[in-house]
């Protein structure tokens, strides 16, 4: 297909993961964060990592966004969902996450109406076509999905539509990665950026990375090609001794972002003084919330909502798996109790998530079977 | 502190896990344990399975096979609850004939005769339901058999979606070859007979919730005669062949796998796929290895074999795209691999629940 297959080419890979391989110090071990969950799905969809020589560790960290989701938000949500007056609207990977008390589709089961969007004006159009229905879209994600949250809030507004509401769990990037950079256990080497978020943030904020924390960063795109040519910029920034910002993913990363959407997001969203991650914790100035001149479109305030902390179950090491500091398969319950099938942790959850990524993908990447057919 | 388990390890667990049969945990039935992944198999193996307790069904064939009064036959049922009842490419009263039709066909047996069982709510135009009817005898023409026994039942408005169809067939085995994942083994090349993902990709297109044009349209058609020229191009050459409808080609591959105790190994560029499928599946995140035929199976044939089944299915309109995408090995038992378009590798397991829910 045009404008696909140029950057899934499986030769120009081959020089890639040759050149790539000439940049590395054969002792060394290296230990590449992508922080984006659409890079760790890409990697294992298409076998990134085979082209890279054994001493390149790609580790996952915690940018998929479901995977973010502490278990008290989709109890919070399903108490919406809960009311016969409401129809709650997310995003299909939302459906399964497991809150203190069951998922989306659990409650739907019971009895809720969870419908699945593709997009947040999907959720306006519903509500539009149900009047006297409450609807309510669960928002969740990072830069990337918020400004079209933060359109869809707008045009309720210009319409009027007085039975739409969000509920926001919307993240920021940077607090994210600042606290993976802060935590003492940390041993990375350099970070692939996620493009996605970039397109909206642009590539300045990243710059404390590189000159606090002396790590190169790269904004990658989501091709596998991407992704190899990316790693090659952060070997050779390793090899030359430099840590800077790269943009790898010019063909749609502006360096400064997108300024139209962040006027949009600062004008509906105000940052929450903190908000608890999945397995990070609490994290201050990290989420959004609606801000006061929207305040009439916040769930949050509309409905009554139990608003508890659910502990992570002890159990799950989600933490230190989004953190890098394990290995998926270094978890304890990992493909035991906790498989796809019956997650304890998010990451077992989203395809994106490290752990359902490795568990559906990974287990055989080391043995390079060889599969001519 | 105890030992720390290496990734191997890990692995091995993971496969006993796999391996043991799968309980039914849920509190309710969701939406998930009817997609054709994971939580279908929790449901059927769990909970269903130990309570009608006989080897005909623990088989889990697409069909059972019985030997009545000395004839050797197929027997199989199917409901269908698709939603829009039409689509385009076909409609439910097609799609009810021809999943029936083709579940006796790929267990070798050429179908003999149909009941269909009618579920209509209250309201239902009747011309849409002439359509409907109409639709299922123009099929079951096509197929060459004929719907000679059925029931009507109708409920209350909102208890069902329009209609639902029930369907049983029962088909005649006229050779002695023995289609069962037990006479895979290693070395066995795998066929699918076109391209994938087209009914799955049609039905969530004509939902028309998603603003995608794409002129895709859904594959239902009877597989019968493709099957028959494949049977009598290979002989005891052929194996084992499925219907790969909920769950896609990936499912069946990697049912096969667990119950031959095979590795299975393909390679992507080699499996058939529509440019409009491949896009729909990009832009929505959806792989059409797990997305629902209506008209397609896979078959696994001995090496020696394998190009004059790939011949005999290209003969036949309903084979014109067949393919061998890959091969049984004996490692990973087990497991489904697949190399990338990419030149990597990765693992294709079972889908634990679809995101497209009611597609046949």
């Amino acid at each position: 297909m045009r404008f696909v297959d140029e950057f899934r080419d499986p030769e120009l890979a081959l020089v890639l993961g040759t050149e790539i391989t000439a940049l590395c110090d054969p002792g060394q071990h290296y230990k590449i964060m992508e922080v984006c969950g659409g890079h760790t799905h890409t990697i294992y969809r298409y076998g990134v990592q085979d082209h890279l020589p054994d001493n390149i560790e790609l580790v996952h960290g915690p940018g998929c966004p479901v995977c973010v989701i502490p278990m008290g938000r989709v109890d919070d949500g399903v108490a919406i969902a809960e009311r016969d007056d409401v129809i709650l609207t997310c995003f299909g990977d939302m459906m399964r996450i497991p809150g203190g008390n069951g998922s989306f589709l659990d409650a739907n089961a019971a009895g809720a109406d969870i419908r699945m969007v593709y997009s947040p004006l999907d959720a306006l159009r519903i509500a539009r076509q149900n009047p006297d229905r409450q609807v309510v879209f669960y928002a969740i994600g990072f830069e990337t999905t918020a400004p079209s949250t933060a359109l869809t809030v707008l045009r309720a507004k210009q319409e009027g539509i007085p039975n739409f509401s969000v509920f926001c769990n919307h993240v920021t990037i940077i607090p994210a990665i600042k606290a993976i950079l802060d935590s003492p256990d940390l041993r990375l080497d350099a970070f692939l950026g996620p493009g996605h978020v970039s397109t909206v943030i642009g590539c300045r904020p990243y710059d404390f990375i590189a000159r606090q924390h002396g790590k190169p960063l790269v904004c990658a795109g989501f091709e596998p090609l991407d992704l190899l040519q990316s790693v090659y910029l952060i070997m050779k920034q390793l090899k030359e001794g430099r840590a800077e910002v790269e943009n790898q993913y010019g063909r749609v990363v502006d360096w400064d972002g997108n300024p139209r959407a962040l006027a949009v997001m600062n004008d509906v969203f105000s940052l929450r003084p903190y908000f608890e991650w999945r397995g990070l914790g609490s994290i201050s100035h990290s989420a959004l919330q609606l801000s006061s001149r929207y305040a009439d479109f916040d769930a949050e305030l509309r409905f009554a909502v139990p608003g508890v902390r659910v502990a992570d179950p002890k159990a799950c090491q989600c933490g230190e798996v989004l953190k890098g500091v394990l290995k998926p398969w270094e978890c304890k319950v990992f493909g035991t109790a906790c498989t796809p099938e019956t997650p304890i942790g998010t990451c077992m959850v989203s395809s994106e998530g490290a752990c359902a990524a490795y568990y559906n993908y990974g287990q055989y990447a080391k043995q390079r079977i060889h599969l001519e057919v | 502190m105890s030992r720390q388990i290496t990734e191997d390890e890990v692995g091995q667990r993971i496969e006993k896990m796999r391996r043991r049969r799968p309980r039914f945990v849920d509190d309710r039935v969701t939406m998930s344990h009817g997609a054709g992944g994971k939580a279908s198999r929790a449901l059927v193996e769990g909970l269903i399975l130990p309570l009608l307790d006989n080897e005909t069904l623990d088989q889990l064939g697409d069909a059972a096979v019985l030997q009545l009064g000395g004839v050797r036959m197929a027997f199989t049922t199917d409901a269908f609850v698709v939603r829009p009842v039409t689509f385009p490419g076909g409609c439910i009263g097609e799609l009810a004939v021809n999943g029936t039709v083709n579940d006796l066909a790929v267990s070798g047996a050429r179908p003999a005769a149909i009941s269909a069982a009618l579920i209509l709510e209250e309201g239902l135009a009747a011309e849409e339901l002439r359509g409907q009817v109409s639709a299922m005898a123009d099929a079951a023409e096509r197929a060459g058999v004929a719907v000679t026994a059925g029931d009507t039942k109708v409920v209350e408005r909102g208890r069902c979606d329009s209609m639902y169809i029930v369907t049983t067939g029962i088909g005649l085995i006229e050779h002695d070859l023995v289609l069962t994942p037990s006479q895979v083994r290693p070395g066995d090349k795998v066929l699918v007979s076109g391209t994938i993902g087209d009914h799955g990709v049609a039905i969530l297109l004509a939902r028309g919730e998603l603003d995608i044009d794409a002129d895709v349209r859904s594959d239902t058609q009877p597989l019968w005669l493709l099957v028959e020229a494949m049977i009598n191009a290979c002989g005891p050459a052929l194996r084992c062949m499925r219907d790969a409808t909920r769950g896609g080609v990936a499912t069946v591959l990697n049912e096969i796998a667990l119950a031959a105790d095979v590795g299975v190994i393909i390679s992507e560029d080699q499996v058939p796929m529509l440019p409009e499928v491949i896009g729909a599946g990009e832009i929505l995140g959806i792989d059409p290895l797990f997305v629902a035929n209506e008209g397609k199976l896979v078959a696994f044939v001995a090496p020696d074999a394998a190009d004059a089944a790939l011949a005999a299915m290209r003969s036949h309109p309903a084979g014109a795209r067949a393919s061998i995408i890959g091969e049984v090995r004996e490692e990973p038992p087990g497991r489904v691999l697949s190399k990338t378009t990419f030149g990597g590798h990765r693992m294709i397991d079972m889908l634990v629940g679809d995101p497209l829910p009611r597609i046949c």
